[in-house]
Parts: C-alpha cells; structure tokens; sequence
C-alpha cells in the first residue's frame, strides 16, 4: 500500500526529457508502421476498388484468376501437409537424439532461409528441366514436372520448408523429454507418447508454424516464377497473375487480386496475434518452468 | 465456402488424374510461348483463330499463352516448356531452340516472308512536350537523358533496339564499329534500369515514371500511349531505324508428341489471313496484307529503316558478335 503511495509522486517528477524521448520512441514506431505497412495495404484495397465494385468483382471472378486462386490453393494443399509432417519429425529429430550431422541437418533446414528464391526455382529446372541432369530421363518416360504444377508444388516446398521445424525446435527444446520418458515408463507405445504427450504440448506453436507456412506457400514469387512457365490460366499462382495483370496495363485487376493475397495477410497475422495472446505462454518456449 | 473450397479441389484432383493420363476430351489445346508486348495480339488472334476451327472443323481449340522476354521464353521452351507454336521477337531466339533439336533447321523456309506475319520498328516514346528535346538517336547520349530499355541478354525488343543504335552510329559520317560502339556504350551508360522484357520497360516508363525516353518497339509505344493517356506521352520517329521482323515457327518435336502438327501449321498460317492481318494492324503491327496495310496506314510513322541482314549479315552473326557471353554487349561493361 505504501508503495503505491509512493510511486504516484515519483511518476509525476519523472523529468520531462525522460517524457519527450518516450512519446518520440512511439510516435517514430508508429510512423514507421503507419508509412510502411498500413499505407501500402490500404493503398492495395483503394487501387482495387478505384474502379468500383463491379471491375473489382471482374476481376476476381475472370476464369484466369480463378483458375490462379485454385492452382494456389492446390500447391498450398500439398505443401503445407508435407511441410508439417517433415517440420515435426525434423525437430522431433534434433531435439530428441544425437546423431552424427546433427548440425548439418540444423543447417540445412535454415538453407532455403538463405538462398534466394529464385536460386531455389533454377536448381529444379538444372535438375528437372529438359536440358537438366534428370531431363532426359523424364521425358522418355513423359514425366512434366517443370512449367507444370508439380514443379510449383516442388519449389513451394523448398522455400517453405524451415518454417514448422524453426517453430518448433526451439518449444521443443525447452520441454525437454521428461514427460515422454515418463510416459515410456508407464508402458506407453510410440505413437501413444506422441499423440498423448508431444502433440498437446506442442499444438500452438505447430499451428503457428503451420500459419506461416501457409502464408508463405500462397504468396510466394520468386522460386515459382522461374518454374512455372507463365502459361495463363494452367500454371499462374495468385503472385504471378498479379504481375501478368500489372503488365497488361489492367491495374485495378492487379490490385484486386493482390488485394485478396492481402487478405490472406492480414487473417495470417490475426490468427498469429490471437494465437500469441491466448498461448503466448505455450509458443515462447516454456523455459522458466523447473529452471 | 468450404463447399465450393471442396468442389475446387476435388476439381483440381480431377484435373490433375486427367493431365496425369493424358485423357482429355475432343478439345484441342495449344500453348503459343511468345515475346512480351503481344499479350494482346495473340488474345484477339487466338479467339479468332478458334472462331475460324469451330467452324470449319467442329472442334474446340483452345490458345493458352506465355508472355515473357523473348530471349528467356527461348530458354523456356529450350528447358522443356512444351510450346506447340513459338512466336519470338527475333529469328535467333528461334534457331536457339532449333539448335536443340526441337525444331528443323528450315523452319524459316516453312512460312511466307522469312516465317515474319507482320513487321515492326523502334521508336522513342518521351514524355509530354518532349521535355528533354529528343529526335534522334544523338540526343540519347547527352549527359542527363535517361533512357530506358529492357536487358538485351533477355529481351528480344532491347536486342533491335541495340542494332537499331548502332546502325544509326555506323550510317553517320565516318562511322565505323569502333565509333559505334563508343556510341552504344554512351547510350546504355545513360540506362538507370535493365528490365527483362519490353513489357517490363514500358511499365517502368509509364507508370513508375523512371527516365526520359523509352526505346520501345512502334506497336509497344503506340499501345502505351492508346492505354495510359494521349495527352501524357509522345511518340518520336527518329531518322532511321530498323527493320524488326519477329518470326514464328510450330516447334517440331511438342507438335509430334502430342500430335497436334496440323492445328499448330493451321494456326501460324492463319496469322497471315487477311482476317489476322487485320487484327496484326489494329494493335499497331505493320501487316504484310496490302488491305490491312492501306487501312491501318495513318496510325504508323513513315520511318526510314534497314534490315538486319543488310546491316549485320543476319541475326546469327548479329548474335554472335554483339550478345553472345564475352561479346560486344559484354565488354560495355553496362550495370558494372
């Protein structure tokens, strides 16, 4: 009680200066958001709707957007999933046993992290394209992986990839294995511990990882333009019918498209600020407890 | 939602089986890869095109289309794109794939004019009131004028605009090579941004209002101009010019895979009926056809040109000497 007393003085003594440096901290936070996400994003809705609803809705519903939001959500489809399933045996990998190359395995998980994307497009088509190490052979069994959806599917996968395990390993790491070894001692199978004891423990920051993966998939540029082969209405992703639009002089059908990549965006980072609301005790790695 | 997010992937997994087996219904489907600022052309072409099948033949043809830097599309189909028709900015992009194998060696025997439906040239599109003062190709290399043309290496417009600037160089008084390149050199030093495509350059001009003139082929020019605002750009004819002659070849080997040799043969000679030549005219394409020709005659400049041929031995010593890895593109030193 005293203390509350006490403090309430002090506050109002707090030098001006001290006072000023906090609104000006604030005020450049903000500014710097307010110019650099919130005016380009509301800058994307106005552009998509400059030439009003009925362009905006055209847009949309033209068959070569729609057949870009189907082959968007198909690869997405595909990607994640495996995504999940690799992101979770990775981690469940590293933090649980040492092995030899564990730190390769580290690194290699972070590498489509640091090359570029575009980069990540050319190896499939040095590996897969017809002039490619395995070109040949695919065309002599009449395989299309390159210019045609799998390929998408591939290079989505690869720039996608770190997303989960990087989410997890470090939840992971910090929960440690007691619970499992608990659970093995009472007599539970494999599978029992993990759908029992890992899966709960680590089902929010999956989710989250599994949010940015998405997220990623659905927006992602670079790695599937040099793949895809740019063919309308077969094997544009929404990104690259953004940029076809855009080229076509059609700017409100461009930004009516970009604006639905936007909404994919903003539920993204809704999802993500309530998840780390409602669960932020359970996506920082829970590292004081027992510590 | 998640009805119709159902019946949508449902779809595409049906979709997919069929592309996987190969069972597709009667209709026929070709993919025309082709060079940046034809997007339009090809739409209205293509639907005629179909219109014209339907009825002579009862099926349903379908035209998908790739648009990109000429240079890069090459390199697409070269890497297994599956084009059944190429329609380049340049014949060496389409012997780069016909040195793959992929098509025959004739393929510019195969069709009237050199297998050329229409003809083109390249102009300077500067901005309202010319602001810079620019009408020749002199003017592009004064200090302070910034011009924009796309990557020679990708594009196959940048290509002719390149050959076009040093034509002009070796056709002046006492020009030679060495003076021309001096001149291309100067000109590509006052290039702020290499796009990969014409496309790309036109945008950047336009609607990102970087530079002062835009090296632009005549349809690329008079197209931007129609769709972003008469009153906002002006079109600059200078003394002399090329001769672009973008060619178009069926690629041999898709077409006999796929069996689709004859709508693919079909197509490209349609693009020299009167009715394709019409539509070649109206966006802004020279057509060979003396009807189309007479019609659309007042929206083309009367510009002084020269071939490729007659000025560099054709596009394969074209390419070797000037755009080839370590060639004379190469040695400007440009974006060093």
């Amino acid at each position: 009680m005293a203390a509350v007393v006490s403090a309430a003085p002090l506050r109002r003594h707090r030098p001006i200066g001290r006072r000023l440096v906090h609104g000006l901290l604030i005020g450049v936070a903000l500014g710097f958001l307010l110019l650099f996400l919130l005016l380009p994003l509301a800058a994307v809705f106005v552009e998509a709707l400059r030439k009003g609803l009925g362009t905006y809705v055209a847009a949309i519903v033209h068959p070569e957007a729609l057949a870009a939001i189907e082959l968007t959500l198909l690869v997405a489809v595909i990607a994640v999933p495996l995504n999940t399933v690799f992101g979770v045996a990775a981690a469940w990998a590293m933090t649980h046993f040492d092995f030899r190359g564990k730190a390769l395995l580290g690194a290699l998980i972070d590498l489509p992290f640091s090359v570029s994307p575009v980069v990540s497009g050319l190896i499939y088509v040095l590996l897969f394209g017809a002039q490619g190490w395995f070109g040949p052979w695919l065309q002599a069994h009449d395989i299309k992986l390159i210019f045609a959806v799998p390929g998408l599917v591939l290079a989505t996968i690869f720039v996608t990839l770190p997303f989960v395990a990087r989410e997890l390993i470090p939840l992971m790491q910090a929960q440690g294995s007691d619970e499992e070894e608990a659970a093995r001692v009472l007599g539970a199978s494999g599978w029992q511990i993990f759908f029992r004891v890992t899966l709960p423990n680590i089902r929010w920051a999956l989710l989250y990882g599994v949010l940015l993966c998405n997220a990623r998939a659905m927006g992602e540029f670079g790695a599937v333009s040099v793949v895809s082969g740019h063919i309308r209405g077969l094997t544009n992703t929404l990104p690259l019918h953004v940029e076809i639009l855009y080229n076509d002089y059609n700017y409100a059908g461009a930004f009516a498209v970009a604006s639905l990549l936007a909404l994919l965006a903003l539920v993204t980072l809704c999802l993500k600020t309530f998840l780390e609301w409602r669960y932020g005790s359970e996506l920082a790695a829970r590292a004081p407890r027992g510590h | 939602m998640s009805i119709s997010l159902r019946r949508t992937l449902l779809g595409s997994l049906l979709w997919l089986a069929a592309a996987a087996t190969g069972v597709h219904a009667a209709d026929v489907s070709l993919l025309n890869v082709s060079y940046d600022p034809t997007r339009e052309l090809y739409k209205d072409v293509s639907a005629a095109f179909s219109a014209q099948w339907k009825k002579d033949k009862g099926d349903t043809v379908t035209v998908n289309a790739s648009h990109g830097g000429s240079g890069k599309q090459a390199r697409s189909v070269i890497d297994g794109l599956e084009a059944d028709v190429v329609t380049l900015a340049l014949a060496y992009d389409i012997d780069a794939i016909a040195d793959k194998g992929l098509i025959k060696p004739d393929w510019q025997q195969r069709l009237p004019h050199n297998a050329t439906p229409y003809t083109s040239t390249i102009v300077f599109l500067v901005r309202k009131g010319n602001p810079k003062g620019i009408k020749d190709w002199n003017d592009l290399i004064k200090p302070g004028v910034e011009v924009i043309t796309p990557n020679p290496k990708t594009s196959g417009g940048a290509r002719w605009n390149y050959l076009a600037a040093w034509g002009y160089a070796l056709k002046q008084p006492g020009g030679n090579d060495a003076k021309a390149k001096e001149f291309v050199a100067a000109l590509f030093k006052n290039v702020p941004v290499l796009d990969t495509g014409a496309r790309g350059s036109t945008t950047t001009f336009v609607q990102r209002g970087i530079g002062d003139v835009l090296l632009a082929w005549e349809n690329e020019a008079l197209l931007a101009r129609q769709e972003l605002g008469q009153d906002q750009f002006e079109i600059v004819v200078p003394s002399i010019s090329i001769l672009a002659e973008p060619p178009v070849a069926v690629v041999d080997k898709v077409v006999d895979k796929r069996g689709s040799r004859a709508v693919a043969e079909a197509y490209l000679k349609f693009l020299y009926t009167p009715e394709a030549q019409d539509i070649a005219g109206k966006h802004y394409y020279r057509p060979y056809d003396e009807k189309a020709a007479t019609k659309y005659a007042a929206a083309f400049p009367k510009v002084a040109t020269f071939t490729i041929a007659e000025q560099f031995g054709g596009w394969k010593q074209a390419q070797a000497t000037h755009f080839a890895d370590g060639g004379v593109f190469d040695q400007l030193g440009v974006g060093k």
